[in-house]
């Protein structure tokens, strides 16, 4: 089932949908579930399942920690289906993020079926625009599944033409020039972007990089469809002393940023 | 198995290339790719670069015969071109002249560099100092203290080094970074990738800049010899001094075009950059090519003796060129270059780079297979200044504190009576 069919039901709720980013296995496969699920029952609408990979150019300090982490305790590519089985039934939207390379060395077409057989709902891909992604679409579409590019405050008219014609589920608009990671304040680039993107395109926008807080939710919610949060749900768990403070820390997170789409509109 | 089968060949060669990179730097690439193509036939822009070739690189570079280091070649003749001798010490400033020129096309102030032994780096803080543009240069951890020469010579250039402690600390770290900082600063920064791989239109272009090696140094070898060589012999790290020979030499069906990659401590132990040997097709900062990967797709790193050859990934063309049958890739090990390292030095009095010495390896390899009526062209891509602490420890010529060991010191083994 597409993620779009999640976001319009909150948009019928007069609200944003949430987002949020955890990389598997960190701290471990077992652990990385747990905390999605925590997540789901904070009130979080979609579960951005993450693939660490050894090359994270999109990510900053705190998801190339976790990567770094999950991959030395051993997790394998495989863990996302598991993954995407448990939060699909805990009755989340299951998106994976992943850098194309994993997918590429697995097999697209096997990989699309296997994500589709798990309950996953698709795939977010940082590092691949839509036209190199020919492979990826035909099997995306075979598997009914979705598929979500990127545009930036940089990309141009036809960009985000070719960019958003290509897509399914969402379009993920990255708030900021730069790489994920908290910010200070979002800016009026994601705004300006939102608008930009709409102009293309009847699919929901979604906006990622830099939302950290409830209030930061509450503000992108107003114009977004869906508000994107990844490194401070992250951070939660890396700078956590033990495994049930970082589930504590993440769920509380996760309730202020619930709360925050819920009152943005209101 | 692989992606290419119904991708656009737009930036492609054969099946390898392409653009795998975040939608924010895709305008930027088509700037770049707009401006450069504009800029190579405007005669404004190609006067410039000639001009600058000529009297700051110190353009043509010289061919040298090595008759002495030939001996050890079965006999055959062979030729080095002297990209040692350019400004800086290596072939690097060749390309970052051009990109720091399209920098200025651009209406950029700010360039940002990767460097692994640091020949690019000091080639794009020399470029940046030149123009006036701000330079920051990353470069791992584990390079900044294996070529700490280099870090102290970018400094004085005026470029900020940045030491990258990410994952293995060495050359793809310093590209992740590069990459990093272009996301965010790419309104006023140009990357100036310093190799023939990243997105397109990065491996065409950076061979391009580069090609003046092959194209003067086929005619110096017709003008000495009265021929064409019989094989053009090059090391292959991210292979921008192997692009930049070869490709004047593709038409002559008749010269064969070889590759050396490094095998370190072998192929068979894991501990080497073949990628051409043990990689597989993959996409690694921005290009499909061959890549150094495990069942997973996680890059696994590399390891070599010489900083510049220690990169888990190669240019795409490279990857055509293999599978294409033009060229062909065999792996040198860290013992087998650092013995031509000591070669070169004692019997013509030139020190190669350690990354050129994998090619002088080959060409001893080359050599004996074809006997003595070749001709070998070799490309001496750097000069070895940068390498003589690397060296003096390979060769037990100083103690663990850096102090001169003598020959009457106990394990001093001296250059000679290495084997």
């Amino acid at each position: 089932m597409s993620v779009a069919t999640i976001i319009e039901k909150c948009r019928a709720d007069n609200r944003a949908a949430l987002i949020g980013y955890l990389p598997v296995g960190f701290p471990s496969v077992e652990g990385s579930i747990s905390a999605m699920k925590v997540l789901v029952e904070s009130g979080v609408d979609i579960i951005e399942i993450g693939v660490p990979y050894s090359d994270p150019v999109m990510d900053g300090p705190v998801i190339q920690d976790a990567a770094v982490r999950a991959l030395a305790a051993g997790v394998h590519l495989t863990d996302i289906f598991t993954a995407a089985h448990e939060v699909s039934a805990a009755g989340a939207g299951a998106l994976v993020m992943t850098y194309w390379n994993p997918v590429l060395r697995y097999g697209v077409e096997r990989f699309a079926a296997d994500l589709a057989a798990a309950g996953g709902a698709g795939l977010i891909t940082p590092d691949l625009i839509p036209d190199e992604a020919g492979d990826w679409i035909a099997a995306a579409d075979a598997h009914d599944l979705d598929k979500v590019f990127l545009v930036a405050p940089s990309s141009t008219p036809e960009r985000l033409e070719a960019v958003t014609s290509q897509c399914r589920g969402f379009v993920y608009a990255t708030a900021v020039m730069g790489v994920t990671g908290a910010r200070a304040s979002v800016g009026e680039a994601a705004d300006a972007l939102v608008s930009r993107t709409r102009e293309h395109t009847d699919l929901p926008v979604c906006v990622g990089l830099g939302v950290s807080t409830g209030d930061q939710a509450a503000q992108v919610g107003r114009y977004a469809d869906g508000v994107i949060v990844g490194s401070a749900l992250v951070r939660c768990l890396t700078e956590a002393d033990s495994d049930e403070q970082g589930l504590e820390a993440l769920g509380a997170l996760a309730r202020e940023l619930a709360d925050g789409v819920r009152r943005g509109r209101s | 198995m692989t992606t290419t089968s119904n991708v656009p060949a737009y930036g492609r060669f054969g099946g390898f290339g392409g653009r795998y990179v975040p939608e924010a730097l895709i305008p930027a690439l088509e700037q770049l790719e707009e401006v450069w193509r504009k800029a190579v036939v405007d005669p404004e822009f190609v006067g410039e670069l000639e001009r600058l070739q000529r009297t700051y690189t110190g353009r043509p570079s010289i061919i040298t015969e090595v008759p002495r280091f030939a001996e050890h070649c079965g006999g055959a003749r062979v030729i080095l071109k002297r990209e040692d001798l350019n400004h800086t010490g290596s072939h690097k400033i060749n390309n970052v002249l051009g990109q720091a020129l399209l920098t200025k096309r651009m209406g950029k102030t700010r360039v940002i560099a990767e460097t692994g032994a640091g020949q690019h780096g000091v080639a794009t803080a020399t470029a940046a100092a030149l123009l006036g543009l701000e330079c920051v240069v990353y470069m791992g951890r584990k390079d900044t203290e294996r070529q700490a020469l280099n870090v102290a010579r970018m400094r004085l250039l005026g470029a900020e080094v940045v030491a990258v402690d990410n994952g293995s600390k060495t050359l793809k770290d310093a590209v992740n970074e590069a990459f990093r900082d272009w996301v965010a600063n790419v309104e006023t920064t140009h990357y100036v990738l310093g190799t023939v791989t990243g997105p397109h239109p990065f491996p065409e272009m950076v061979r391009d800049f580069h090609r003046v090696i092959g194209v003067e140094a086929r005619q110096q070898v017709l003008d000495l010899v009265g021929r064409l060589p019989d094989a053009v012999l090059a090391c292959v790290g991210g292979g921008s001094n192997a692009m930049g020979i070869f490709h004047r030499f593709i038409d002559d069906r008749s010269v064969r075009l070889i590759g050396f990659e490094a095998g370190g401590e072998g192929v068979e132990s894991g501990k080497h950059a073949a990628r051409f040997s043990a990689g597989i097709p993959g996409v690694l900062h921005g290009a499909f090519t061959y890549v150094m990967q495990d069942e997973d797709g996680q890059t696994v790193e590399s390891h070599s003796v010489s900083a510049g050859l220690d990169y888990p990934s190669v240019g795409p063309e490279h990857a055509h060129l293999l599978e294409s049958g033009r060229a062909e890739y065999r792996p040198i090990s860290d013992v087998e270059a650092m013995e031509a390292f000591s070669l070169l030095s004692r019997t013509e009095g030139i020190l190669p780079a350690i990354e050129s010495a994998h090619a002088l390896a080959g060409a001893m390899k080359v050599g004996r297979e074809l006997g003595p009526d070749a001709v070998l062209l070799v490309n001496l891509s750097g000069r070895g200044d940068k390498d003589v602490h690397t060296a003096a420890e390979w060769f037990g010529l100083i103690g663990d504190d850096g102090s001169p060991r003598l020959p009457e010191d106990d394990g001093a083994k001296g250059m000679g009576e290495q084997q």
